[in-house]
C-alpha cells in the first residue's frame, strides 16, 4: 500500500563518481578492451580490404587500413573458378542433409533420456557418456568405416557423425528443465501417444534448443575437412573445405585448369610470377568461403550463447 | 522356515519384474526414440573399440582384426624405441601446456573486464566481434596465419618493417611454431570460451555488490571478493576437463600448419598417428600410439579429478 512512498530516489547527480584507484582501474580496463577489440577485429578486416585492393599495394604494405585502388578482379577470377562452386554445392548438401540427420537422432534421444518414467536411464547415460572419453582411435575407426563400405561414399560425412553425445546431453538438460512434467500427464490423459506428445507438444516448445542444435551441427559440417580428407577419394564429392585446403594451404591453384588443358605452360609461368595476384585470390576465396557463416552469425548470436549456458548447467 | 519365506518372496519378485516390464511397455515409444542413437553409438563408437586389439597384434589386412596373430607388446617396444616418439610427446606437451597457461586465464579475465563495462552496447559489440573467429574454419584460419606471416607480403611483417625491423619468416622457423599455434588458437577461441564465464557472472548476487559499495570497497576488491568466488566452480570444472585432454592436441590445425621446416616442433602424437596409420598403412603401430594416448589421458583426468575433489570439493564425479 505504502510502497510508493519508499520508492528509492535515483538521482543522476548522486550516482557514485569514479575516483582515484577506481578511475585508474577503469581506464586500464577500457584501454585493454579497446586493444583486444582491435586485435580480434583487425585480421578479419584486413582480409576484406586485401580482397578488394590492388594486389601490389597489399604486397607493399600500403593497404593496411583502407582499400587502395579498389578492384573486383580477384572476385571475377574466383567466380570463374569451377571447383569452388562444386565444393560449395557439396558442402551445402553435407550441411543440410547432415544437420537433418543430426537432429533426427539427437532430439528424440535427448527427449527420451529426459523422461522421468524411462527405466534404466542411468545405464543409458553411462553408455553414452563413456564414448565421450574413450574411443577406439583413428585406425580402428577407419577400419570400421571401411567394413561398412562407406569409403568414398557421400554418407561417410553424414552417418559416422550422426550424433554428438555432448549436444545430446545439452538437449536432454533443456527438455528436463523447461518442459513441465504435468504437460506429459495432461497429454497422456487426453490420449496422446508418446510420439504425438513429442512431435506436437514438446518440439513446438523447444524452438531455442532446436535453433542452437542446427547452428552447432551446421557450423561443424560447414567447416569439416579432416574426415573428408581421410575418407573421400573422388574430387566430385569433396566439400568446400577440401578444395580450400588445396588452394590456400597447398597452393595448388591451377590443377583443374591444367587437367582440362585450359592453361598452357607459358600461361602458368605467367600467372605464377604474379604471386601477389595469387594472394589476392586467396583473400577473395577466404571471404567467399566464410561469408555465409559470418553473415548469419550475428543474428543468431544470442542462441549460441544460450547453448553454451545450457550445456554448462550439467558439464 | 526358509523354504516358506522363499515361496512367499518368489511371487512378489515376479510381480516386481512384471511391473517393470509393464512400465517399460507402457512407454515403449520412448524406447523407440532412443533406438537410433543407441544403434549409432554401438556401431560407430563401441564396435570400433574392439579394434584396439590391433595394438597387440601383427595386423594383416587379409586376416582381419580377430584373425591376425598376437604379438604381445612388440608394437609398444617399437614405439618407445622409435625416433619420433619422444619428439612427438614433447611437442604435444609443449603445445597443450602453453595453450593451457595462456588460453585458460584469458577468457576469465575477458569476462571479468566485460562485466565492468556499464554500456550494454559497447559490451555487445566487443562480444559479437570476439565470438566471430570461432566460426572461421580451421582451413581458413591456417591460411590466414600463413598469409599474415608471409615474409614477403604478410601484414605482420609489414608492421615489423614499418617499425624498422627485419621481416621474419615465421612459418619456416621451428621455435616459432608453438607461438603461432597457441596465439592463433587464443585469437580464435578467447571470446567463445569467455561465454561460459559471462554466463556464470550473471549469477552474482547484486545485494552483495551493493553491500560492498556501502562498505567502501574499490572495484578491484569487489571483483576479487564477490565476482571471482562465483566463478570458482566453473573454473575448476573447466580446468579439470582441459587437463584431461593434455595429451590430445587435435590433428586438424597442427596438420595444416606443418611444413618441412618446422616439422621437428610441429609433429604431435595425433598427426604422427595419422601419418603412420593411414599414410604409411602401419595400422598396428598407429593403434598402439592411440591406445597409449588414451590411457595416459585417462590417468591424468582421474588424478586431476581426485586432487580437485580433495582441494576444492568440486569434481566431475
Amino acid at each position: 500500500m505504502s510502497k510508493a512512498i519508499y520508492k528509492p530516489v535515483v538521482n543522476k547527480k548522486n550516482a557514485i563518481k569514479l575516483r582515484g584507484w577506481d578511475l585508474a582501474f577503469m581506464i586500464i580496463v577500457c584501454v585493454v578492451l579497446a586493444l583486444f577489440f582491435f586485435i580480434e577485429l583487425y585480421p578479419m578486416f584486413f582480409i576484406v580490404i586485401a580482397s578488394f585492393s590492388d594486389p601490389l599495394a597489399v604486397a607493399n604494405g600500403q593497404a593496411l587500413f583502407w582499400p587502395v585502388r579498389p578492384t573486383l578482379d580477384g572476385y571475377k577470377y574466383v567466380l570463374s573458378y569451377t571447383v569452388i562452386w562444386l565444393g560449395y554445392a557439396n558442402t551445402f548438401f553435407y550441411t543440410i542433409v547432415g544437420t537433418a540427420v543430426n537432429l533426427a537422432v539427437t532430439l528424440p534421444c535427448g527427449y527420451a533420456l529426459s523422461r522421468r518414467d524411462l527405466k534404466g536411464k542411468r545405464f543409458f547415460m553411462v553408455l553414452f557418456m563413456f564414448t565421450m572419453y574413450f574411443s577406439g582411435g583413428l585406425v580402428p575407426g577407419y577400419l570400421n568405416i571401411k567394413q561398412f563400405g562407406l569409403i568414398d561414399s557421400r554418407w561417410v560425412l553424414i552417418i559416422p557423425g550422426a550424433m554428438s553425445v555432448y549436444n545430446m546431453i545439452v538437449c536432454r538438460t533443456f527438455f528436463a528443465s523447461t518442459i513441465p512434467w504435468e504437460l506429459h500427464e495432461a497429454a497422456r490423459i487426453d490420449g496422446a501417444s508418446d510420439f504425438r506428445t513429442f512431435a506436437r507438444i514438446v518440439l513446438p516448445l523447444s524452438a531455442p534448443i532446436i535453433v542452437v542444435m542446427i547452428l552447432y551441427y551446421g557450423v561443424g559440417h560447414w567447416n569439416e575437412y579432416f574426415n573428408a580428407m581421410i575418407y573421400l577419394k573422388s574430387r566430385s564429392k569433396f566439400p568446400l573445405q577440401s578444395f580450400l585446403r588445396e588452394i590456400l594451404i597447398k597452393g595448388e591453384m591451377y590443377k583443374e585448369e591444367i587437367a582440362k588443358g585450359m592453361l598452357d605452360g607459358e600461361a602458368i609461368q605467367d600467372m605464377l610470377k604474379q604471386l601477389d595476384t595469387i594472394n589476392m585470390i586467396k583473400y577473395c576465396i577466404i571471404i567467399i568461403a566464410t561469408a555465409p557463416m559470418l553473415a548469419v552469425y550475428p543474428w543468431l548470436q544470442k542462441y549460441f550463447a544460450k547453448g553454451v549456458m545450457i550445456g554448462s548447467v550439467k558439464g | 522356515m526358509s523354504d516358506s519365506i522363499q515361496r512367499l518372496a518368489a511371487p512378489r519378485r515376479r510381480s516386481k519384474a512384471r511391473k517393470t516390464l509393464l512400465s517399460v511397455l507402457r512407454c515403449w515409444q520412448v524406447y523407440v526414440m532412443l533406438l537410433p542413437a543407441l544403434i549409432y553409438i554401438i556401431l560407430f563408437a563401441y564396435k570400433p573399440m574392439y579394434g584396439v586389439l590391433i595394438a597387440f597384434k601383427t595386423y594383416k589386412m587379409k586376416l582381419g582384426i580377430m584373425g591376425s596373430p598376437w604379438c604381445g607388446l612388440d608394437n609398444f617396444y617399437r614405439l618407445f624405441n622409435s625416433y619420433w616418439f619422444p619428439i612427438t610427446v614433447r611437442n604435444t606437451l609443449t603445445l597443450s601446456l602453453l595453450s593451457l597457461v595462456l588460453g585458460f586465464p584469458l577468457p576469465i579475465i575477458l569476462a571479468l573486464m566485460l562485466n565492468e563495462l556499464k554500456s550494454e552496447g559497447i559490451r555487445r559489440t566487443i562480444q559479437t566481434v570476439s565470438y566471430a573467429p570461432h566460426f572461421i574454419s580451421t582451413v581458413v584460419l591456417c591460411s590466414m596465419v600463413t598469409l599474415f606471416l608471409s615474409p614477403s607480403s604478410g601484414a605482420i611483417n609489414k608492421f615489423i618493417e614499418f617499425f624498422g625491423g627485419k621481416p621474419v619468416s615465421f612459418m619456416a622457423s621451428a621455435p616459432m611454431f608453438k607461438w603461432i599455434y597457441v596465439l592463433s588458437g587464443v585469437w580464435q577461441g578467447v571470446g567463445w570460451s569467455s561465454i561460459i564465464f559471462t554466463a556464470a557472472l550473471a549469477g552474482v548476487d547484486k545485494s552483495l555488490l551493493e553491500a560492498a559499495d556501502i562498505d567502501g570497497a574499490t572495484r578491484i576488491q569487489k571483483i576479487w571478493y564477490v565476482n571471482v568466488p562465483v566463478l570458482i566452480p566453473t573454473i575448476v570444472i573447466m580446468l579439470i576437463l582441459q587437463c584431461g585432454s593434455l595429451l590430445s592436441v587435435g590433428y586438424e590445425k597442427v596438420y595444416l600448419l606443418q611444413n618441412d621446416f618446422n616439422m621437428t616442433a610441429a609433429e604431435v602424437i595425433s598427426t604422427y598417428t595419422y601419418k603412420v596409420g593411414l599414410e604409411q598403412a602401419d595400422f598396428a603401430f598407429s593403434t598402439a600410439v592411440g591406445v597409449l594416448n588414451s590411457v595416459v589421458n585417462s590417468i591424468i583426468l582421474i588424478i586431476v579429478n581426485a586432487i580437485s575433489r580433495r582441494v576444492s570439493e568440486t569434481a566431475l564425479w
